[in-house]
């Protein structure tokens, strides 16, 4: 698990919906734990492809229920 | 029934919230300022009346919203919190919200993205900061409102519509407490460009603050400005019930149009002296009664003269103080008519009517008693005073309110 895009991760999450940054841990869910909504996660989304220059399709974005599954998916598309 | 006030809320170009607003009225003070960023360097107005505070809201609560549904939540809260916060049964709550334009920075702004950077950039909150309903909507929300959400869009009367539908709400048995209001956030280059094209900006550029001068002669047009006001609405029943403070009563609201042009006014402004009369009627006043008049004036050369030709013809010949506190705030647009009756509410308060300001050389076509120079007193006992507002389309909307004792 990469440090960095959990961290990276985490300061987006922050900006989008101001969860803070050390409840960012791989087994939170973002809809349950997080209670990012939606709209919100297609926010996450945007700015996780803008930072690591990746594309992450929404046929995708329902597979990444926790932070960890989304940041093994970033740590995939950018190895 | 009877509608009683219960709470008000606004932030304005001259306060970010009521006390500080309605002193600076009193004192004469003008929110209008010189646009400074570069993107009015090449406007033909370059000043408007933007917010004396940026609203207070954390972070992540902004980004998501427009900044006309920032404006009227902080004022929605000021609103509930001076009615005291009541407990209200969700189902018998309602919100109504007017607005002019809705969410046209967010889309404006967003079609800037759309054009540099794609259609995969748009953020995903970009329709619900631009719907027009999304300013009633956003308030709803925060205040749990589920007996009804309106968003009435009847250009700078609506504001005014609101107070109007609110209203009826409570006595069409719908709800108890409606918050309503209106708000706008109209500030950018294309509004201020396509106003301007009407020719219907003052291009006072060399002195801001003097450029809003109704009823004045060397008026030239009227100055585009921000904010939001919120009234609480409540069943007499009901706020007495609970042991509420009243300001005063909502008591009658006269809609109509005028069926004339889509920009100008009746010169003889029969659309709006119908409205005038239709308000006092529903209120089972008189013409005699007014004691005041919070007018539309906006300070255009056209607008001033048709309002105060219907006010003539409504009242006859009155001696009822008029204001014009556009002169300060600018024009807000969609906000004017829900600020402006937070303005005639406080004046039947506080017995004080606010100054017009700017005004030097009385237009002698206003024949109407207008405050100026200094704030003018009104009597004791039971009172009543009208605000006036009107948009483009031909909409009239006039308010009467009656003061609580």
């Amino acid at each position: 698990m990469s440090q960095e895009i959990l961290d990276g991760l985490a300061v987006i999450v922050n900006e989008v919906a101001g969860v803070p940054v050390e409840d960012v841990q791989p087994d939170k869910a973002f809809i349950d734990d997080l209670d990012i909504d939606s709209l919100s996660m297609v926010e996450v989304v945007m700015a996780a492809e803008d930072k690591w220059g990746v594309k992450i399709p929404d046929s995708e974005v329902k597979n990444l229920r926790t932070v960890g599954d989304a940041v093994a998916y970033i740590q995939t598309a950018t190895a | 029934m009877r509608i009683a006030i219960t709470g008000l809320g606004a932030t304005t170009p001259v306060g970010g919230d009521v006390a500080s607003s309605w002193a600076a009225l009193l004192e004469g003070r003008s929110g209008i300022r010189t646009i400074t960023e570069e993107w009015a360097a090449d406007l033909p107005v370059r000043f408007a009346g933007t917010l004396a505070e940026e609203p207070p809201l954390d972070r992540v609560e902004a980004r998501r919203l427009d900044r006309s549904q920032q404006s009227v939540l902080v004022a929605s809260r000021e609103a509930w919190a001076d009615a005291g916060s009541p407990e209200v049964d969700p189902l018998r709550m309602g919100t109504v919200i007017g607005t002019g334009i809705g969410g046209v920075i967010t889309l404006l702004d967003a079609y800037d993205v759309l054009k540099e950077r794609g259609p995969s950039r748009i953020s995903p909150h970009t329709v619900p900061m631009l719907m027009p309903n999304g300013p009633a909507a956003v308030v709803g929300l925060a205040h749990h409102a589920a007996a009804g959400v309106h968003a009435p869009v009847s250009a700078c009367a609506s504001g005014a519509e609101a107070m109007a539908v609110a209203a009826r709400m409570i006595t069409d048995g719908r709800a108890d407490v409606v918050i309503s209001g209106g708000t706008e956030a109209p500030i950018h280059p294309l509004t201020i460009a396509g106003f301007a094209a009407m020719r219907a900006l003052s291009t006072r550029n060399d002195d801001p603050s003097a450029a809003s001068r109704p009823y004045d002669l060397a008026r030239d047009g009227f100055v585009m400005g921000e904010g939001a006001g919120v009234l609480v609405l409540e069943s007499e029943e009901h706020a007495k019930a609970r042991g509420a403070r009243i300001y005063a009563y909502l008591a009658g609201a006269g809609l109509t149009a005028d069926a004339h042009h889509i920009a100008q006014p009746d010169p003889e402004g029969r659309g709006a002296a119908r409205a005038i009369r239709a308000a006092l009627e529903q209120a089972e006043a008189s013409a005699a009664d007014v004691v005041h008049v919070n007018a539309h004036a906006t300070s255009t050369p056209q607008g001033d003269i048709a309002e105060a030709v219907a006010i003539r013809g409504a009242l006859g010949d009155t001696a009822a103080i008029v204001t014009g506190t556009k002169s300060m705030t600018g024009h807000m647009l969609g906000a004017a008519g829900a600020v402006e009756s937070v303005f005639t509410v406080l004046a039947l308060r506080d017995r004080r009517v606010p100054p017009t300001a700017n005004l030097v050389d009385q237009d002698p076509e206003v024949q109407l008693n207008v405050a100026r120079d200094t704030p003018s007193e009104l009597p004791a006992g039971e009172i009543v005073a009208l605000n006036n507002s009107f948009g483009f389309g031909g909409h009239d909307v006039a308010l009467a309110f009656r003061s609580a004792e």
